[in-house]
Order: C-alpha cells, then sequence, then structure tokens
C-alpha cells in the first residue's frame, strides 16, 4: 500500500514526524538569547566600548525570547504544569532535567540580576518621577533601596561584571546543550556529531548578533535618532568573524562527513539533493551564509557610504535569521525525513491552526517582539538617565 | 569600611529575593514529594506495595507446563517452543488456581495466528508470513497446522 507523502521502505513509527516546526523554534529562540548575551558581553567583559549603545538593547532582546524559549516546548509536550516536576524530582541522568536548572540559572542569576544592576539608577530615578501604577511598578522593582550614589554605582558596576564573566560560559551551556540533545543522539546520523553543539553555539552566537543588529537599527529608525555608524561597523566586525568561523566548522562538518562516507552518507547525501534542496542547499548555504558572508567581507575591504553600509547590514542581518532558522529547521526535520533503513523518506505536512501548526508557531515567533515591546517602555534603553548620566 | 557596606546593601535585596525564592521551592517540594520517593529508584517506594496488592493475571510457563504435558512436548519440539502458552491463550492464573471450574476459551485461529504470521514488509525475511487471504482461501489455520507445532509433515 502506497502512503501519500513516503518514498521507499519507511518503518512504521518513522513515517509521522514527531518534533515538529515547534522543535524548529526552540533552538532558534534560545540561539537568539545566548548570541544576544555574547554580544552585550563584549561591551562589558571584553570592553568594546564602541558597541556601548546595544549593550542594554542586547540584554533585553535576551530577556525577551529567553522568557519565550520554554513554550514552543510546553506546547509541544502539553500539560505544562508537569515541567514542574523537573524541578521537584530531577532525573540527574537526563540532560533534558538538568537542562532546566541551567535555564532558571541563567534568568535569574545572570540575566535578570545584570539587567536589575544595570539599571538600577534608572529605576531609582523613575520611581521617583513617575505616578500612579508606573510609579508601584518602578517602586517594586526598585526592591526597596534608592541608594544610587556614586560608591554604590561603582559596586554595581563590579558585580555587573562578575556576574557577565559567569554569564559567557552560562550562555554557553545553555545553547551548547540545545546542540548536545541533537548531537548525543546516536542512532540518527544526521544528528549525532560531538561537533553539534559548536556548530550551534557558534550558530546561536551568529543569530543573536544579527538580530540586535537589526533590532537596533530599527530602532533607532522608529525613534528617529541617528544610527551610530562606529557601533554598527563593529557589530558587523565580529558578525563577520563569529560568521567566519560558523561557517568553517559547517563545512568541516559537511568535508568530514562526505571523505568518512559512512554507511549512512548516500541515503543523506540523496535527502540533501531532493527533499532538503531548497531548505539546505538554497537557503541555508545559499541565502543564508554565503550571500551574507560575501556582503559582510565586502564591507570590510570597501569603505561604502554610510547609506549603503546601512543598507548591506540590514539586507545581510535579516538573511542570517533567515538562514539560521532554516538551518534549525533542516536539523530538527531533515534529521526525522529519512529512515533508519536508509531505504526511504517520508515528508513533513505543517497544520495551520493545529497546537503544533504554522499558526502557534508564528504567534510564539512574535510573542518574543510583544515582550521586548513592554521591557523598552518600561526599561527604555536609548539613552542613559541623568543618574546615570552623572557617573 | 562601613561606608562600603552601605553601598553594597542595595545588594543584599536581590540575593534575599533568591533566597526567599530558594526557601519557598525547598518547603513546596517537601510537602508535594510524595513519601519514599526515590528509595530504590526515580519512583515512589510505597508503590511496589500498591503493584503486589494488585491480582495476578498470569500463571506463568511453569504453571501451565506442570499438567499440559502433551501441548508441552509438542511446543518444545517445534518453531513455537519460544512463544509462551499464555501469549495465545490469555492471562490464566484463575485456571491455573481452579483448572477443573474455570475453562478457558480456545483462541480464535483466523485472527491470532494473523496477529504475527500476516505479511508485512517491515517483518524480517526470514520470518514465515503469508497474506491470509490469499495463502488459506478462508480456511481455518489450524485444519493444516496444528498450533503448537504448526510445520506441516
Amino acid at each position: 500500500m502506497m502512503i501519500p507523502g513516503v518514498d521507499g521502505f519507511m518503518y512504521p513509527n518513522e513515517v509521522e514526524l514527531q518534533w515538529s516546526i515547534l522543535i524548529v523554534l526552540y533552538p532558534y529562540i534560545t540561539g537568539l538569547v545566548a548570541g544576544a548575551f555574547i554580544l552585550a558581553s563584549l561591551e562589558r567583559v571584553f570592553k568594546v566600548e564602541a558597541v556601548r549603545p546595544t549593550y542594554r538593547l542586547a540584554l533585553l532582546t535576551a530577556l525577551a525570547f529567553l522568557l519565550v524559549a520554554p513554550l514552543p516546548l510546553q506546547l509541544h509536550l502539553g500539560h505544562p504544569e508537569r515541567s514542574f516536576e523537573m524541578y521537584l524530582t530531577p532525573h540527574t541522568s537526563s540532560a533534558m532535567a538538568m537542562f532546566g536548572f541551567v535555564y532558571l540559572w541563567y534568568l535569574t542569576v545572570v540575566l535578570l540580576l545584570e539587567i536589575w544592576l544595570d539599571y538600577r539608577a534608572d529605576i531609582v530615578h523613575m520611581s521617583k518621577t513617575t505616578t500612579g501604577v508606573t510609579r508601584l511598578v518602578y517602586k517594586v522593582l526598585t526592591l526597596g533601596s534608592d541608594n544610587v550614589s556614586e560608591a554604590a554605582r561603582r559596586v554595581d558596576d563590579k558585580v555587573g561584571y562578575v556576574i557577565t564573566v559567569i554569564g559567557i560560559p552560562s550562555a554557553f551551556m545553555l545553547h551548547g546543550y540545545v546542540g548536545f540533545i541533537f548531537g548525543s543522539v546516536k542512532a540518527n546520523p544526521w544528528w549525532s556529531t560531538p561537533l553539534m553543539p559548536v556548530v550551534f553555539l557558534f550558530s546561536a552566537m551568529v543569530s543573536g548578533i544579527a538580530a540586535v543588529l537589526v533590532l537596533y537599527m530599527a530602532a533607532m529608525k522608529v525613534k528617529r535618532l541617528p544610527i551610530d555608524m562606529r557601533c554598527v561597523d563593529t557589530i558587523a566586525k565580529y558578525l563577520f568573524y563569529t560568521f567566519v568561523i560558523d561557517f568553517t566548522l559547517e563545512m568541516l562538518d559537511l568535508i568530514h562527513r562526505t571523505y568518512e562516507a559512512d554507511e549512512s552518507f548516500r541515503s543523506l547525501d540523496f535527502m540533501v539533493h531532493t527533499r532538503l534542496w531548497a531548505s539546505h542547499v538554497l537557503l541555508q548555504i545559499g541565502a543564508g551564509t554565503v550571500v551574507p558572508l560575501l556582503l559582510l567581507a565586502a564591507t570590510q575591504l570597501r569603505r561604502f557610504a554610510p547609506g549603503a553600509r546601512k543598507a548591506i547590514y540590514s539586507i545581510t542581518s535579516c538573511l542570517i535569521l533567515v538562514g539560521i532558522f532554516a538551518m534549525r529547521w533542516n536539523v530538527v526535520i531533515g534529521g526525522q525525513l529519512f529512515s533508519k533503513s536508509f531505504l526511504g523518506y517520508t515528508s513533513y505536512k505543517m497544520g495551520l491552526v493545529t497546537r503544533e501548526g504554522l499558526l502557534p508557531a508564528v504567534a510564539l515567533m512574535l510573542l518574543p517582539f510583544a515582550i521586548f515591546f513592554v521591557l523598552i517602555k518600561l526599561l527604555p534603553p536609548w539613552q542613559h538617565s541623568e543618574a546615570n548620566a552623572a557617573d | 569600611m562601613r561606608s562600603t557596606f552601605r553601598d553594597a546593601a542595595h545588594l543584599l535585596r536581590p540575593a534575599a529575593l533568591l533566597l526567599i525564592g530558594l526557601a519557598v521551592f525547598l518547603v513546596v517540594r517537601a510537602a508535594v514529594i510524595p513519601k519514599g520517593f526515590g528509595k530504590y529508584g526515580h519512583y515512589r517506594a510505597p508503590f511496589l506495595e500498591t503493584a503486589r496488592s494488585k491480582p495476578i493475571h498470569y500463571a506463568g510457563q511453569d504453571a501451565c507446563v506442570a499438567c499440559h504435558d502433551e501441548e508441552a512436548k509438542m511446543r518444545a519440539a517445534g518453531k513455537h517452543a519460544k512463544v509462551a502458552c499464555e501469549a495465545c491463550h490469555g492471562p490464566q492464573a484463575q485456571h491455573a488456581d481452579d483448572p477443573t471450574s474455570l475453562k478457558p476459551k480456545l483462541p480464535d485461529v483466523a485472527t491470532l495466528c494473523a496477529r504475527c504470521h500476516e505479511k508485512d514488509p517491515a517483518k524480517p525475511r526470514t520470518f514465515p508470513q503469508v497474506v491470509t487471504a490469499e495463502h488459506n482461501a478462508g480456511a481455518a489455520c489450524n485444519d493444516c497446522h496444528k498450533p503448537h507445532n504448526p510445520h506441516l509433515d
């Protein structure tokens, strides 16, 4: 009997995909968090002063996406209340259970604390200048302390530095874990490689940096404020470096697979040339990697006019964001399209308004932007307040 | 020294908040985790008692062989040697306890045999399998094959 969408031989449990577009979103969103945080750490720890204008923006971006990161998983699994069990009775041999703690650590000890410390002067200032409910919100956010003396700010700065230093390995763990989960599935040759966590990590950095770059330029456009060209040039430079490393790692993986040519190779090679051709070769490698890399390389080699540079950075960032999404798609969906017998292929039919369909996926992808909008209203990252300016 | 403490005192507030959060978590954890969880493994130890209190359904191979000597010998000599009696006859603990009054029903061969031997490309090629509709033309399987030793002489 022929099953629609299936070619060749599939084991019965392989015909329908278990991991849907929501599982594609999860590493994508987590990657944006890790990447944005690492960009923020450039200014804080590595003293790259030029990216200062995006420091707060990067932290808020990381927070907005981090709050949404577990939702695709919750929606995919159902019974969100059960996820709390992971904290109550954690299974120490389960990487997924341990990730719950990494997530909580990263959210509370790293990100919230760092944002609080950096914004404290502004929060105290707003708690005194606003009225009504807003004032109450800021009052709560001060945690009852209004000491923003120069000495107190110096303490904040030192503690913030330490937290960022701790935050970098935490961000690496946060996203390295996602790659680890795929890389450790030994039954699946499309996933099973120790390079997976490293590739995920660098692609996360690339996507996070691109997201902050495009958000910064878009925000400046909306606010009708001038774009700091030194800042965007520096971000683009780091984006280029990180992307080169990411591209090298992905090519290393590809060359290694091709040279090794184990028993899965023919099957995977066929899949890349047929079902994954558009999303892998055209979107991920072509439009999402080669084109942005060439554009970024051009900006490093030739000095374009500011207007052209802005256009190139915007196009590049958007292409990268699409390309990295395609990469997550190809990993998650691609890994389920071929039979473990290497004799057949299935296809992924995405629902539209089903629980794991396109509509919830789009809503989940828009949600971080809504949170981001609320966050920038509450904690404006644009200019430092008078309290900060006094530093 | 005192001024340093005063200027760092605000840090105690998020620290206290985290500690309160941790304390609430530990209290909730202590209250909701079932008693005996983790004593033997990642499950509730008292559940073993619950499991033990449930009625036993399967008698086990040895109990069947103890009485049904002839069937046991046939089965041991054929391809079904490693198929447990209760895999086809169903759970028979009650019958084993009271063999005279509780007689098990004979399985319906038309569905029983096909459960394992219906043709399926996912099965290993060496496994005996047939398209039942074509193979027996409506006849019962046990017209030709003896279920305890299905090999045709």
